[in-house]
């Protein structure tokens, strides 16, 4: 039989073990990539494999930001991610408003629908996608891939902030009314002021889902200055040579708004995942 | 949208109702003009597109033709029938048991972890920032990272046969028997922190009380995570399964980037195959069927997890 004392020094020793495996597993592909994109590319291979290698520059990254080419697609990503993140939120703000505060007929079925909408595989819109899109004039252009993301953003941003703005008490936007403001000015003036942190985690969310997607930037876009990030780093491939270094320093550079964004509002992100999806 | 209630003051009854079942329309149009936008965009870029692919998959010639013609079920027998089509289904489902089942498990290990009580704050927070990470990434950048992991000349092979665990220069993703392997390792790697998350905050919405009196009723930490913590926890990884199960079945990103389906197609899964067949193939309709019928395949499993959803309120 352990002691008491014993036990907590065995669950110390199990737990540190525990997370120091677990952090190599989970953080030493990323560091990989780190340390690659500033490795000279005939090196990338060397053995035996080394984190710093000898001759090791920012050399890559340089030649990328004197890419006019490669820094567009940046600029296209965040143009792309960020409209779709601002107008998500206008529109399942307004929405939630209604879903968490009204009583309407049809409530439980569109309910239930916005919740299915969200199993709907892009693979099966892909096709009819295209189509519209061309018919539209939209093929190849920002309004195309942004009206394309918010079809995936909408259901779990309303979701979302249905869920956030139940967990406020009606009586904040009742007394707004009472003092002679509409529901629409009680939403914009106290609702929303205090759901800041739920609409930042949603927001940030979405942005993530807008800045990763993938297969409708492929589909729905055909020239290399509407093209975004990933599509651009796939462009890096397959051309004649890899050239490893630029491909993980573009990764890196991909990767850093998210990063930024999510040390930055950590407890947002975390409380905000949990207000629409965790009840208690 | 304000009603004057002020001027019904001292009314007769009638004016009373009247005016009650005007405010009654008034308070329904209220919800459906705030609902106005959300509609317009469901209608026009969800539930028109649903149509146009199912119309399409009872066509022959889809987008192609001029003129494609009503061929009824034709397609779907032709789907249903090609060998390409199990190949990909069966992969799909190895795909996604595997990778579901391993997130949960590594999520769920690492949330307790995360969550233990002998762990300072600054050491809780910096540890979840790295086991996020994988999180963080694009799926396009995932791919290519592994890629370059995987690599015959790659750090994997080194290290592993460093170890003597392997024969020098595998080809992870260009080896029949390791390819669907390789990819499910990526995509575990690439999915399990949101299974973490979900899990860490399930873990400290629960009562500390209750563990409190486990613990004066004398149960250990094995009996008190199998009788308190699993059973808090049920609700949360029964409808996070059910997400994952509909995310990792439509994976398409990952598996286009590294493998493309193959060597030998043993790596096809329903998108990458529907995705061939539509913008390699440019046969529209036998594309727009199967993707059909990998629609109807994931509203069965929305269905489950819109029950699930139910259960909980």
């Amino acid at each position: 039989m352990l002691t008491k004392k014993q036990r907590a020094v065995l669950t110390r020793i199990f737990t540190w073990a525990g997370l120091l495996i677990g952090a190599s597993f989970a953080a030493f592909p990323v560091l990989w990539m780190v340390s690659s994109s500033f490795k000279p590319n005939p090196r990338i291979f060397a053995t035996p494999p080394k984190l710093i290698e000898e001759g090791s520059s920012f050399s890559a990254y340089l030649s990328i930001i004197h890419d006019p080419e490669k820094i567009r697609f940046f600029i296209n990503s965040y143009i792309v991610a960020l409209s779709v993140s601002v107008l998500t939120l206008i529109v399942a703000i307004l929405a939630a408003f209604a879903f968490s505060r009204f009583e309407f007929p049809g409530k439980r079925i569109l309910n239930v629908v916005i919740i299915s909408v969200q199993a709907v595989p892009p693979i099966t819109l892909l096709i009819p996608f295209f189509g519209l899109m061309v018919a539209l004039k939209l093929y190849n252009t920002y309004h195309g891939l942004i009206l394309t993301y918010m079809v995936f953003t909408l259901p779990y941003a309303i979701i979302m902030l249905t869920g956030y703005f139940n967990t406020l008490p009606r009586e904040l936007d009742e007394a707004a009314k009472v003092d002679g403001t509409t529901s629409f000015g009680a939403l914009w003036r106290v609702l929303v002021p205090i759901s800041v942190p739920g609409i930042v985690s949603v927001g940030i969310y979405t942005f993530m889902i807008a800045w990763n997607e993938y297969l409708f930037a492929l589909t729905l876009t055909r020239t290399n200055d509407m093209r975004t990030v990933p599509i651009g780093i796939q462009l890096l491939m397959g051309q004649h040579s890899y050239e490893w270094n630029e491909m993980m320093a573009m990764s890196v550079l991909g990767s850093i708004p998210v990063l930024l964004l999510f040390i930055f509002f950590q407890r947002y992100f975390i409380g905000g995942m949990t207000a629409g999806s965790v009840k208690n | 949208m304000t009603v004057r209630t002020d001027l019904l003051k001292g009314n007769d009854g009638f004016m009373k109702s009247r005016s009650s079942i005007i405010q009654r329309i008034k308070g329904t149009a209220v919800p459906y003009a705030y609902l106005t936008p959300t509609l317009t965009l469901l209608t026009m870029l969800m539930a028109t597109p649903i149509i146009m692919v199912v119309w399409y998959s009872f066509q022959s010639g889809a987008i192609t033709d001029k003129n494609p013609h009503f061929v009824g079920f034709d397609n779907y027998i032709d789907v249903l029938t090609d060998p390409k089509f199990h190949t990909a289904l069966a992969n799909t489902v190895w795909f996604v048991v595997l990778s579901v089942v391993a997130h949960m498990i590594i999520g769920l290990a690492f949330a307790m972890m995360l969550n233990a009580s002998c762990l300072s704050t600054f050491t809780k927070t910096f540890f979840r920032t790295l086991f996020v990470l994988p999180w963080l990434l694009t799926v396009a950048i995932i791919a290519i990272l592994w890629r370059l992991i995987l690599n015959p000349n790659g750090v994997a092979n080194a290290l592993l046969s460093g170890l003597g665990l392997i024969e020098p220069h595998k080809e992870w993703l260009a080896d029949p028997h390791l390819a669907l392997a390789a990819i499910i390792l990526i995509n575990i790697w690439a999915g399990y922190p949101f299974f973490m998350i979900s899990i860490l905050a399930g873990l400290q919405g629960i009562p500390a009380d209750l563990y409190e009196a486990a613990e004066v009723d004398g149960a250990g930490p094995i009996r008190r995570f199998w009788s308190i913590t699993l059973p808090q926890l049920k609700p949360i990884i029964v409808s996070m399964a059910l997400l994952d199960i509909i995310w990792t079945s439509q994976q398409f990103a990952l598996i286009w980037m590294t493998t493309g389906g193959g060597p030998l197609n043993k790596t096809e899964m329903l998108s990458t195959y529907t995705y061939k067949l539509a913008f390699a193939k440019y046969a529209f309709s036998s594309a727009s069927s199967s993707a059909v019928i990998v629609l109807i395949l994931s509203m069965l499993l929305a269905f489950f997890y819109v029950q699930s959803q139910r259960a909980r309120d």
